[in-house]
């Protein structure tokens, strides 16, 4: 059967580049990184290497201010909760909006559970934050603003400097979730004005399981692991050093190639979008027309269900994700749809489309073939179907 | 989050899919909000016996399969005995569930409910209608 992979917003392949910078990592050079020997301090070397390599990618000012995590979600929940603690004395007020990543939500979830205060700022239809909602919700208890800079189900870009220097004029400091962000644009820290980021590599094809949190010096940060001196002092643990050689790999690739693999992927996307729209009735295409990532399609179809549309796909080889791959076990539609004021009905007919840099037109040909025929079969046995909408 | 095989081949091939003409109890239950909206379809014959049954689902894999086995549970059962299928009989037959999927079934028991909640209601404006006719 033919497969074809589209959900790489949920996690991408290694790419060949990526596992070659690694696979030396696992038994050449294996020493612990932090060991005064020469096979620890070889494998020092890469991890500096590394750091270097995710600084220069988003333009931070040194690479000290790179800190490698286990990946996206803890770097989320390190900086919005370790943030929050460490300015806890100046104010217990932070601001996120209401389409974050489970790992910013929750995070801030068990912040109120301490006794924080934390305002959801909602957005517009295409999935925006508004800047006068952001000044309006600031207080003199606020010390920390989190808006993530590309949303990963429906692939909305946020205005984030504009956001960051909001956070500024009012002495806030600023974080943003750009696991979705890294290769999709450009990102400067420095221009961008941004104080904090966390970063993932499983979605640039670098390895599960590392990540870094760009945190801009000066900013204070609770430690998140005691018992150790790495990353200076904050996060003890041997460092995974085969995982972060192919993360500074992966991101190194992922800014070098980006103009080539967003012109590609801005090519595969018309032509899918295209198509199914000449293909499939009663459609609706979610996120903003133009201030999006190309890679992420979020398409609802009318009277049918995202869940058995995603299983005829998959019967088909096709892979794909309804709401993010995390939430895809809830029965609520999608937060993130929820808050685009986009109805039960359409929410729960949403599936998200993501493209990889190896598809081609041949692949959406198949997938569009696919898709229509499950889109057919299901409104054929829909109690929504009505007479005349087929 | 995994499928039996039988909830996949329903769910692929359902039997019983779609309306029914002259079906003479309907039933519709669920909301769109948790994902599930199931349409029963009746026929039921002068000795209270159903003859046919057919379903309309917007759902998941589970709640198109669930439905499509409970057409079959009820299908050539009395009315009364139609009313006492359970949602567990639905489940013997499509085997092992993911836990947050439990509750298509229910939906499907409460579909052939609200079909023959339907039935009685139609039929009791039918014979207040006789009545009134003589």
């Amino acid at each position: 059967m033919r497969k074809v992979y589209l959900d790489n917003a949920a996690t991408t392949y290694v790419s060949s580049e990526v596992l070659a910078e690694m696979l030396p990592c696992f038994n050449t050079v294996y020493g612990n990184a932090n060991s005064l020997h020469g096979f620890g301090r070889e494998a020092a070397n890469i991890v500096d290497r590394a750091r270097d390599r995710v600084a220069r990618a988003i333009n931070a000012n040194k690479s000290n201010e790179i800190y490698f995590t286990s990946g996206g979600s803890e770097a989320d929940n390190w900086a919005i909760k370790g943030i929050a603690h460490a300015y806890a004395n100046k104010g217990k007020h932070i601001i996120t909006s209401a389409i974050e990543h489970h790992a910013v939500l929750d995070a801030c979830k068990q912040l109120e559970s301490e006794g924080f205060e934390v305002t959801y700022l909602p957005v517009d239809k295409y999935g925006l934050v508004n800047i006068a909602d952001l000044i309006h919700a600031i207080k003199k208890t606020t010390t920390l603003i989190s808006i993530m800079a590309v949303n990963n189900e429906v692939g909305t870009i946020q205005n984030i400097k504009a956001i960051a220097k909001t956070a500024h004029e009012y002495g806030v400091i600023f974080h943003t979730d750009g696991v979705q962000a890294i290769g999709a644009l450009r990102i400067d820290v420095q221009d961008m004005e941004i104080d904090a980021m966390s970063m993932s590599a499983h979605k640039i094809y670098g390895p599960k399981g590392v990540g870094a949190l760009y945190l801009k010096n000066g900013i204070r940060i609770e430690n998140l692991i005691s018992g150790g001196s790495q990353e200076r002092n904050k996060r003890g643990g041997t460092t995974n050093v085969p995982a972060v050689a192919g993360f500074g790999k992966a991101i190194e690739i992922a800014v070098r190639d980006l103009s080539m693999n967003q012109q590609k992927l801005k090519a595969i996307r018309t032509y899918f979008v295209d198509k199914v729209t000449e293909r499939i009735p009663y459609i609706q295409i979610n996120g903003h027309p133009h201030q999006k990532i190309q890679g992420t399609v979020n398409i609802s179809f009318e009277m049918i269900e995202g869940e058995s549309i995603l299983m005829l796909l998959d019967l088909e080889g096709v892979a794909v994700s309804t709401g993010s791959a995390c939430t895809s076990q809830v029965l609520e539609p999608s937060h993130v749809l929820k808050a685009m004021k986009i109805s039960d009905e359409l929410a729960q007919g949403s599936i998200r489309f993501s493209f990889g840099k190896n598809i081609t037109k041949s692949d959406v040909d198949y997938v569009v073939d696919v898709l229509e025929k499950a889109v057919n079969q299901l409104r054929s046995i829909s109690p929504l179907t009505k007479a005349g909408r087929k | 989050m995994q499928y039996s095989q039988q909830v996949i081949d329903r769910f692929k091939n359902p039997k019983n899919a779609g309306g029914l003409r002259g079906a003479n109890g309907i039933g519709k239950v669920g909301n769109a909000k948790c994902g599930d909206i199931m349409k029963m379809y009746l026929l039921i014959d002068e000795n209270e016996v159903v003859k046919d049954a057919r379903f309309k689902t917007f759902g998941c894999c589970a709640a198109i399969a669930s439905t499509d086995v409970a057409c079959d549970l009820v299908k050539g059962k009395s009315v009364e005995e139609a009313l006492k299928v359970t949602n567990k009989q639905v489940l013997a037959i499509l085997g092992e569930m993911p836990a947050n999927k439990i509750h298509c079934s229910v939906l499907a028991e409460e579909s052939i409910h609200s079909a023959v909640e339907d039935y009685y209601k139609k039929k009791e404006k039918e014979s207040k209608k006789a009545v009134k006719a003589d």
